[in-house]
């Protein structure tokens, strides 16, 4: 099964481990992974401050680089919702191709690689964000608002970590307030949006907080590193991938 | 309005952390409320799809049904006005006041007369009218706008209102229990009822079928103006309509577990024709809904029945208030449908949102508000309304990210930059991210610099 890699942009730059971890538990789950080279942004900060119109050669250079493959996986639910919501390319059926072949991370193990039990070891207490973009848009677990029946692909996948105490905040699925660019332009509620979720994690005295969406911990960790709290965060690749030390 | 003005009136609201966290709780009961309601009915899910459905339907086939609602109107004794703009609202209602020499006038609730700026209108013309919704007379007082739909006055707390009731009412200063402070305004609203020659109420449904219309309130404070008053004027946004009574057994079930998590509101009223001597008088209004419903991406807004589930699951509406949206309609509802009215003065609403969805998830009629939000941003766009700077950074940021050598080249000299120069990174006053918020650590190497060197040969 030849899968392609996508690493978002912001990860390649900045959370290289992240990257890393999704490779290798590609690679353990059997996945023949390719990374092509020349990826670099799905788009979505042009898309989501209404400039859409200006992420032609990033959906160009997309499909450039991830045609050929079974499939696309990424460890980002934030970015694989928007290539399958919005990618466009003069070759629709490239285009419709990727858009039906693109998962994000958790979403991959449980649906496709149908993963039943993982070789990892993570003894700490973590709590879990749920990412809004993986939850309401790609339906990785139940939604608080909706009146259906509860499930949750990442939850299914920490609860095979050996040692994992997982701990729901009291806002099952509130948004952090990351939000792409309204982090910057409405700064005052995305830190006041993110703070409430640290406090939540905080009062179940938590080691780590993780979540699907490096995009909200990178968030989270600039607010817990300005509050000077001995709370990390990461990445549920990374402890998906971890192994006894 | 700046396009940034929903970001300044939050940071405005924000600075007082503990009212904001007052203000976020109070809502988050709200929306913890209509959970537990909805849960309560097994078939939720099928309702909000049948309720979306029949709005549908209805918003696909408006002019017959506003035609067949007019005809049955005006069979029962009511008389119908169409009004295409607030100010064409204003003057029909303002007429019937003078054709009555009418002097006492009270008003239930309607977002719709908010819209229509109706109550400073018929101030301009020296006519006064009294809310008697509480929690809109406690704003009225206060000469606020409603910071909600259905709550308007969810921004003050008791020690506010007492404070508004000892200046207005003179009730006993600092006494802040809220059955004295209820009890003065019922005696005041009393004889406001009493002494009114008009009432002025909202419409939650109109029905086609029978030409009657609905009004939901949990005061009942419609019912005491409409039966006491010798002139009834309702005022509907034209989509307020459906085709047959017995969907009404679809809306109210959602409406008021939406809202507010009752099963049902206190008094669901249905008005059909005017008692003897009264004069019933509906006021239908376009307002710039005809061209929302020409807006393929925007039309299925007008299904909105105001039931403000969107405001209180909004993280960002609890943490913001009501009036940083500056419109009479707030919330996420609001920031799909005042773009269409003015789209300049509301550009900067689409963007307040991170877009997490939870506002379409609690909708009971399934509108897509965070898609239309994403939607209503491109339009923005395009328009014009985004500021240039942005638009330049957002040109500049999408030739980078669309040439990948240069992103990397770029990628890799902010990388270095961050390492060298942290300082250049830390002014709160340039970078936002840093005015709460430290910076990632920037690696040395990317991971593709890493894949290069050991995973290729």
């Amino acid at each position: 099964m030849k899968t392609g890699l996508f690493i978002p942009c912001y990860i390649d730059q900045f959370y290289p481990g992240v990257a890393r971890a999704t490779m290798e538990l590609l690679e353990k789950s059997g996945c023949k992974v390719v990374y092509p080279l020349n990826q670099t942004c799905c788009g979505q900060p042009m898309a989501n401050s209404g400039f859409a119109a200006f992420s032609k050669g990033c959906d160009k250079n997309f499909v450039q680089n991830f045609s050929g493959v079974d499939y696309i996986v990424a460890p980002s639910g934030s970015c694989v919702l928007h290539i399958k919501e919005h990618l466009q390319d003069a070759d629709e059926q490239k285009a419709t191709y990727i858009k039906q072949h693109i998962y994000e991370l958790t979403e991959f193990l449980t649906d496709i690689l149908k993963i039943e039990k993982l070789d990892a070891d993570f003894p700490h207490k973590v709590g879990l964000h749920i990412s809004c973009h993986g939850q309401r848009g790609l339906n990785l677990s139940s939604m608080s608002e909706l009146m259906e029946p509860s499930f949750s692909k990442p939850e299914r996948l920490l609860g095979m970590v050996n040692g994992l105490q997982l701990a729901k905040p009291k806002r099952s699925d509130e948004c952090c307030g990351f939000g792409g660019t309204f982090c910057l332009f409405e700064e005052a509620v995305s830190v006041k949006m993110g703070k409430d979720r640290v406090r939540e994690h905080a009062a179940n005295e938590v080691e780590y907080i993780t979540a699907a969406d490096t995009s909200c911990l990178m968030h989270l960790e600039g607010i817990l590193k300005r509050q000077g709290s001995h709370i990390k965060t990461i990445h549920i690749a990374e402890i998906l991938n971890s192994s006894k030390a | 309005m700046s396009t940034a003005s929903h970001s300044k009136a939050a940071v405005a609201f924000i600075k007082d952390e503990p009212r904001t966290d007052w203000h976020d709780e109070t809502l988050w009961f709200v929306r913890e409320k209509r959970d537990k309601a909805a849960h309560g009915v097994a078939e939720w899910e099928q309702l909000r799809e049948w309720a979306s459905q029949i709005k549908e339907h209805t918003l696909s086939n408006l002019d017959k049904y506003l035609t067949a609602f007019e005809e049955k109107a005006i069979a029962n004794g009511i008389t119908v006005h169409w009004a295409a703009d607030g100010k064409e609202h204003n003057e029909i209602i303002l007429e019937i006041i003078r054709k009555n020499s009418i002097q006492r006038i009270v008003k239930s609730k309607s977002m719709l007369t908010e819209e229509c700026g109706l109550n400073e209108y018929l101030h301009g013309k020296g006519i006064e009218v009294v809310d008697t919704d509480l929690g809109e007379r406690i704003v009225q007082f206060r000469d606020e706008p409603p910071s909600h739909i259905v709550l308007p006055a969810i921004h003050l707390k008791k020690e506010d209102v007492s404070e508004t009731f000892h200046r207005h009412l003179g009730t006993e200063k600092g006494n802040n229990d809220p059955q004295y402070l209820t009890e003065a305004a019922r005696q005041h609203l009393r004889s406001k009822f009493i002494e009114s020659d008009l009432a002025i109420t909202g419409v939650n449904f109109a029905v086609a079928e029978t030409g009657g219309f609905v009004v939901c309130t949990n005061e009942g404070n419609a019912d005491m103006g409409a039966h006491a008053a010798a002139v009834h004027i309702a005022c509907m946004g034209f989509e307020k309509m459906i085709p047959k009574a017995e969907h009404l057994s679809v809306y109210l079930r959602l409406l008021a577990r939406s809202a507010t998590g009752q099963p049902i509101t206190t008094y669901s009223s249905h008005f059909h024709k005017p008692r003897k001597g009264q004069q019933v008088h509906v006021v239908i209004v376009d307002n710039g809904r005809s061209k929302q419903l020409g807006r393929p991406d925007f039309r299925n807004s007008l299904k909105c029945i105001r039931c403000a589930a969107c405001f209180n699951t909004c993280p960002v509406y609890r943490r913001s208030g009501g009036h940083s949206y500056h419109t009479a309609v707030a919330g996420p509802i609001g920031s799909i449908l005042t773009p269409n009215i003015d789209m300049k003065a509301n550009a900067d609403l689409p963007f307040a949102s991170t877009l997490c969805g939870s506002c379409s998830n609690v909708c009971p009629v399934k509108i897509d508000i965070h898609q239309q939000l994403w939607k209503w941003r491109q339009v923005i766009a395009a328009e014009g309304y985004v500021s240039a700077g942005k638009k330049t950074g957002m040109k500049g940021m999408a030739f980078v990210l669309s040439r990948p050598a240069l992103y990397r080249f770029s990628g890799k000299a902010a990388r270095w930059f961050m390492q060298v120069f942290p300082f250049l990174f830390r002014s709160k006053k340039m970078n936002p991210w840093y005015r709460q918020r430290e910076m990632p650590k920037p690696p040395a190497q990317s991971f593709r610099d890493w894949y290069k060197k050991n995973k290729t040969a």
